[in-house]
């Protein structure tokens, strides 16, 4: 039987909510300022306006919802995954402002591709778009990628509650430090000081590249935003194509890996434990995925002869490859020649590297690494148990930042979570079929949302059929998520409606 | 006559190389175009290494690069790279950003797919660049309605702030 939750689980979930969006209203306040300093007034109104909504939304919320109860389970995942959803719709109100999105689903299409850090985008005339504009779409990737919840949890330490529910309902369930609240303030902090470095090193850079001091620093800031956070937004519509630099293309690389490395790897080299770098099952497997997936790809492009020569199938292969393993979806090509030029070997290559992902705790999407080292080391447990004598124990051990006994559990939960990326990645290409996109198009376009990556081969455009931007836009939420917190939300709604007293 | 000037078989020679000269000539200068960016990157193939006439609005920022620079002009639809020598870009004034619309270009030059002098980028290799039309400031009229919208929501704000400072109160009466 279904219980029907009370009124105090919707107050719970209702306060919490208002608090996160306070948290984002003070996020909106960063363009506005930058467009008051370069004198972009409208571009400050549509974000004066975003910002009064938000800030009215999250007052009300806290003023009608008001509650001291201590959150449950159910209650703390469902505030993360609707708290996702109402920043989608509040961070679309200055995009769509600004005219450079032919709708608001195009607009909330964006602002969840930058939350989930995927990188799709439907934005018309990007190269004319305004800095604050510009800066408001990486920011929201850098909020999405570090997590809208621990974005609050670091505002307001003191209001919430059972903060590592709603934490957990982001797709975090690793604690770095034992308090959640410290944990987030050290992703905050790792993430502050590569801020500074990739800045520094994408702005030094695009000066030598030709560019403009303020604009070299300027793109350096959002395109570390959005590499360090697996996005892959950039503020020119050509992507990193337009910098035709390998300098740049060679730093992106090294911020995409960083972002794709578990917080808690991070946390380890810091604290001088170099050695966990080469033992980490997730680095391991990482190594080999990238190995595997690029002998296809390489071996794909060799087939059809696409880029003769080592330099360019390193800027070209590699680094589409790369991109996309790592969730990132930075591109130095056009959408169109993945499908014109690539051929089907290589196509397949991208799609299982997007597929698999980075690390966990990281801002990657997909699989991720630590499932499927698990699900290998699995296997070979139950080769092992089956070569050896009936009466034989055998102990599967694998190393992540300490030894952990592989046991049936964590083996089921790995594989359930892979099961339900790869039915996710078959439906959104079924959709795609529906409307007539041929499979290898429609099962890339489905893989890149679901996976987060945000590389394209060209579905991915503004007269695309709405059916298919809220598929989209509803893989690309559930990805970010992985599941449970979406599901733990449906089933609230559903308790709600069908429960019982 | 012929005969006392030139020997027969220059002669005839002559004669071949004027009957095929149009042709021979129509497959190493032809200049195509001008094309859509969607026509080059779709048939990319087709038109790589042929001289092709692109135009477009310069934008974002002219990148010099020692004796040469880059330059990525938009259509409309995409922007493709140029790459092209310094002196080519001394008249391009304006490059295209939210205050400026930039200058419009017609470019000729060689179209690559895939460029083996930069790392395999789609792009075109410049021979001659012209303005078609000048660039200018944008002037961006600041729009009444989102100012109205604004001093509204902040009035609503304002309510939202004074009840939650009222419940506040309330809350705190209540609990005493």
């Amino acid at each position: 039987m279904i219980l029907k939750p009370h009124a105090e689980n919707f107050k719970i979930i209702g306060f919490y909510l208002g608090k996160i969006l306070v948290g984002l209203a003070i996020f909106e306040c960063i363009p506005l300022i930058l467009a008051v300093c370069l004198k972009e007034f409208n571009p400050a109104l549509d974000f004066f306006i975003g910002t009064l909504i938000t800030l009215i939304l999250g007052f009300s919320l806290q003023a009608l919802f008001f509650s001291k109860k201590f959150m449950n389970w159910t209650e703390g995942l469902s505030i993360a995954s609707i708290s996702w959803l109402a920043a989608m719709f509040l961070s679309a109100v200055p995009l769509y402002l600004s005219g450079h999105w032919a709708s608001y689903l195009d607009a909330c299409f964006e602002t969840m591709s930058g939350l989930a850090t995927t990188g799709l985008t439907l934005s018309q005339d990007l190269d004319h778009l305004s800095f604050s504009h510009n800066l408001w779409r990486h920011l929201i990737m850098f909020i999405g990628g570090q997590g809208i919840v621990i974005i609050a949890l670091s505002f307001f330490a003191k209001g919430f509650s059972g903060a590592f529910k709603m934490y957990v309902g982001e797709a975090r369930d690793e604690k770095i430090m034992p308090n959640v609240i410290d944990t987030s303030r050290f992703i905050w902090l790792v993430s502050m000081v590569y801020f500074f470095l990739g800045t520094l090193s994408l702005g030094a850079s695009g000066i030598l590249n030709g560019m403009k001091p303020f604009t070299s620093f300027f793109h350096g800031a959002c395109v570390f935003m959005a590499a360090f956070d697996t996005g892959g937004f950039t503020p020119q519509s050509q992507n990193i194509l337009y910098y035709h630099s390998f300098s740049y293309e060679l730093i992106t690389i090294v911020i995409m890996l960083l972002g794709a490395v578990n917080f808690k790897l991070h946390y380890a080299v810091w604290t001088g434990k170099r050695k966990e770098m080469f033992k980490n099952i997730e680095t391991v497997t990482l190594f080999f995925a990238v190995l595997t997936t690029l002998l296809i790809t390489a071996y794909g492009l060799k087939l059809t002869n696409t880029y003769p020569g080592a330099v360019m199938l390193f800027r070209k292969g590699f680094y589409q490859l790369i991109s996309g393993h790592t969730g990132t979806g930075y591109s130095t090509i056009y959408a169109r020649q993945f499908i014109n030029e690539w051929g089907n070997l290589a196509l397949v290559g991208v799609i299982f590297a997007m597929a698999l992902g980075g690390a966990t705790c990281s801002t990657t999407g997909a699989i991720k690494m630590l499932r499927i080292g698990v699900i290998f080391k699995a296997l070979f447990q139950d080769i092992k148990k089956i070569m050896l004598p009936e009466k034989a124990i055998v102990v599967q051990k694998f190393h992540h930042i300490k030894e952990i006994f592989l046991d049936d559990k964590l083996a089921r939960v790995s594989l359930m979570i892979t099961l339900l990326y790869l039915l996710l990645y078959l439906f959104g290409a079924l959709i795609g079929m529906c409307f007539g996109y041929p499979f290898l198009d429609s099962l890339f376009e489905s893989t890149s949302a679901a996976a987060n990556v945000g590389l394209s081969c060209g579905i991915t455009q503004v007269g695309m059929p709405a059916a298919l931007k809220l598929t989209y836009i509803f893989q690309m939420w559930i990805g970010r998520l992985e599941f449970i917190s979406v599901f733990t939300l449906f089933g609230i709604i559903v308790s709600a409606i069908k429960g019982k007293r | 006559m012929i005969k006392k000037i030139l020997p027969l078989h220059c002669f005839i020679a002559g004669v071949v190389v004027l009957f095929f000269c149009p042709a021979l000539l129509a497959q190493t200068v032809s200049i195509t175009g001008p094309f859509s960016s969607g026509e080059l990157i779709e048939h990319a193939k087709s038109h790589d290494k042929q001289e092709v006439v692109f135009k477009g609005e310069v934008v974002g920022e002219v990148m010099p690069r020692g004796n040469f620079f880059w330059v990525n002009i938009n259509d409309g639809a995409n922007a493709i790279g140029i790459w092209a020598e310094k002196k080519l870009a001394s008249d391009i004034k304006y490059a295209g950003d939210y205050k400026t619309t930039g200058d419009v270009i017609e470019v000729v030059g060689v179209f690559n797919r895939a460029c083996p002098e930069h790392g395999g980028d789609l792009d075109i290799h410049a021979r001659a660049i012209k303005i078609i039309k000048a660039g200018n400031e944008r002037e961006h009229k600041i729009n009444k309605d989102k100012i109205k919208l604004t001093i509204t929501l902040s009035i609503i704000l304002c309510l939202t702030l004074i009840l939650q400072v009222y419940k506040l109160l309330l809350r705190k009466k209540l609990a005493k």
